[in-house]
């Protein structure tokens, strides 16, 4: 019996979600209202948080800056990120293939070890990556950046997940035509899981994106570093003295998040219940 | 059926291959590690044995470390849950624009920690800071300094914590509250419970596995939080904030003991794998159920 829900009831349940909001994006419109700011004037009263003059120019100041190389950094990232990305949807998806569809020695152990690897990488695994890499001698180059993260054990099961809910009528199908497992992986099952793909590619670049440890410890020089660190140093570099080119810089580094997020968040809410229990 | 099928394994291959390689062999060798006394930088590599456990076992600031990691852990798990399940039951309401809040809330969650770590920085300043200019603004000191105060520094970062991961666990409790059935709730309100009663004895035990899961992984994470402690509090005041992610990071990068570093690694280990087998069981009974495990 849907009951009609009284109009203070309505008020209130929107009043809340409005102050929950306001929590949420107060420090977002913060960053931005303090980026636009005359750089190296001191922080703003309560009355002058809106800037009267919109200074834009901080953005070209801080992509253009001589001493720290932003765009750079920019490059990097954007590299390092796709590479990774396009790696992880490519191996992935053939590994949750064979998981989901195809059967060989082993294959429960070693699904077992994803799991398990998925939960607990971390804090143990980098000492012991960061020495491996030294011995190859990739340190400081795109190899360190790149390759430790080619593969994730979240996005073989997370596809796995998506895969074993593809009917499999669809390719026996394919496989009376006479189609190998290997066609019907890239041409029924991936196809038939963009949403799939999108989250796992989604989640990848928030995380490749955004990570800090790794890359903090693989490169070295200047012109190696991703944006994510390079925004550190340039924290550092300004030690709370010029906060409109510190929040400018932020800004810049969130950019390519929040589009990307928005571009893909409607296959978000599958994706993180994905993962957990029904 | 005679089709030839081939072989799995091949599929799976550069997967397993570099798990082995980036994260089975690491955690071996830093076993392996953990046993030496080892300082690169100073060329000085010596077989301890159990020696670095046992020093660590009389390294007050090590368990100083995971103590603090504990008290976050167990202050902001619990609180995140609790306002991630207050903004799912909100937003599973009638409600204009929720899908617009729930990629607001979400927002934080996949932000750049540097960036965000910042931006709170901002709002914990003495003076200019955006909770001491709206404590001014009614009339009390706004001379707090948050993050250098050794009550109130872990305090501020549990507070952090719970805007930033307030989105994916919403989600999570939004997918388990639309699978309770609706016949449910309406048999109890024909029998005239009230929404609390409902709140507690239909809504609260179905979402056990939700609100487990959230917890355990939840958990995980707040062990092994680094960002945010080396951009805004370096462990401080006075180690009132060094957690055992940051601390490890100092011993291994700061001190180069790598050996002891390697040692500590394996006991926040150990504490994640007891976290990880509870979460693996209920994973497992939950492959089980999708009939390919």
């Amino acid at each position: 019996m849907p009951r009609k829900e009284s109009a203070t009831k309505s008020a209130a349940l929107h009043l809340t979600a409005l102050l929950i909001g306001l929590f949420v994006a107060a420090p977002f419109v913060l960053m931005v209202l303090i980026s636009l700011r005359e750089p190296s004037t001191s922080l703003p009263q309560f009355s002058e948080l809106i800037p009267e003059q919109a200074h834009w120019e901080n953005y070209s100041q801080v992509l253009f800056m001589p001493e720290i190389p932003v765009l750079r950094f920019l490059f990097n990232s954007l590299l390092v990120t796709s590479v990774i990305v396009i790696c992880q949807l490519f191996i992935c998806s053939l590994a949750a293939y064979a998981f989901a569809r195809m059967v060989f020695r082993g294959r429960n152990q070693l699904f077992l070890l994803v799991l398990m690897t998925m939960m607990f990488a971390g804090t143990v695994t980098q000492l012991p990556v960061f020495l491996m890499m030294r011995s190859v001698n990739w340190l400081d180059t795109y190899w360190a950046l790149i390759i430790p993260g080619i593969s994730s054990s979240f996005n073989i099961f997370l596809l796995r997940q998506f895969f074993l809910q593809i009917p499999k009528s669809m390719d026996e199908a394919a496989r009376l035509d006479g189609a190998s497992d290997w066609r019907i992986c890239w041409s029924v099952v991936v196809p038939t899981s963009k949403a799939a793909l999108a989250t796992a590619g989604a989640f990848t670049f928030f995380a490749v994106w955004t990570d800090f440890f790794w890359p903090l410890l693989a490169v070295s020089s200047i012109r190696m570093r991703t944006l994510e660190v390079g925004l550190s140093i340039f924290k550092n570099s300004y030690g709370g003295t010029n906060w409109p080119l510190q929040m400018t810089a932020a800004v810049i580094v969130l950019l390519p998040l929040v589009i990307v997020f928005l571009a893909a968040q409607k296959f978000f809410v599958r994706g993180v219940t994905m993962g957990s229990v029904k | 059926m005679s089709i030839k099928r081939q072989n799995g394994l091949w599929f799976a291959a550069p997967a397993v291959l570099h798990m082995l390689v980036f994260a089975v062999i690491p955690i071996g060798y830093a076993l392996y590690l953990s046993f030496f006394k080892w300082r690169p930088l100073v060329g000085e590599m010596e077989f301890v044995g159990l020696g670095a456990y046992a020093k660590i076992l009389s390294d007050s600031s090590f368990w100083k470390s995971i103590w603090n990691s504990s008290v976050f852990t167990v202050a902001s798990v619990p609180l995140g849950a609790a306002a991630a399940l207050g903004a799912a039951l909100l937003l599973t309401q009638r409600l204009k624009a929720a899908g617009f809040f729930r990629t607001l809330f979400y927002l934080p969650a996949i932000c750049s920690q540097i960036a965000i770590s910042m931006m709170w920085i901002y709002i914990y300043l003495p003076k200019t800071g955006l909770i001491n200019m709206s404590l001014q603004m009614v009339g009390l000191s706004g001379e707090t300094d948050f993050l250098n105060e050794p009550k109130l520094a872990m305090a501020s970062l549990v507070f952090m914590s719970i805007w930033v991961g307030l989105g994916p666990k919403m989600i999570l409790y939004m997918a388990g509250l639309m699978n309770i059935p609706q016949e449910l709730n309406e048999a109890s309100e024909l029998d005239g419970a009230g929404p609390w009663y409902k709140f507690r004895k239909i809504t609260l035990p179905l979402l056990g596995p939700t609100t487990l899961f959230v917890i355990v992984t939840s958990s995980i994470a707040a062990m092994q939080i680094f960002a945010p402690i080396y951009m805004m509090t370096k462990g401080g005041p006075d180690q009132a904030t060094d957690m055992v992610g940051y601390h490890i990071y100092v011993e291994a990068w700061a001190k180069l003991n790598f050996g002891t570093a390697a040692a500590q690694s394996f006991i926040l280990f150990a504490v994640v794998l007891v976290l990880s087998l509870v979460q693996l069981r209920m994973m497992k009974s939950q492959l089980e159920g999708w009939g390919a495990a």
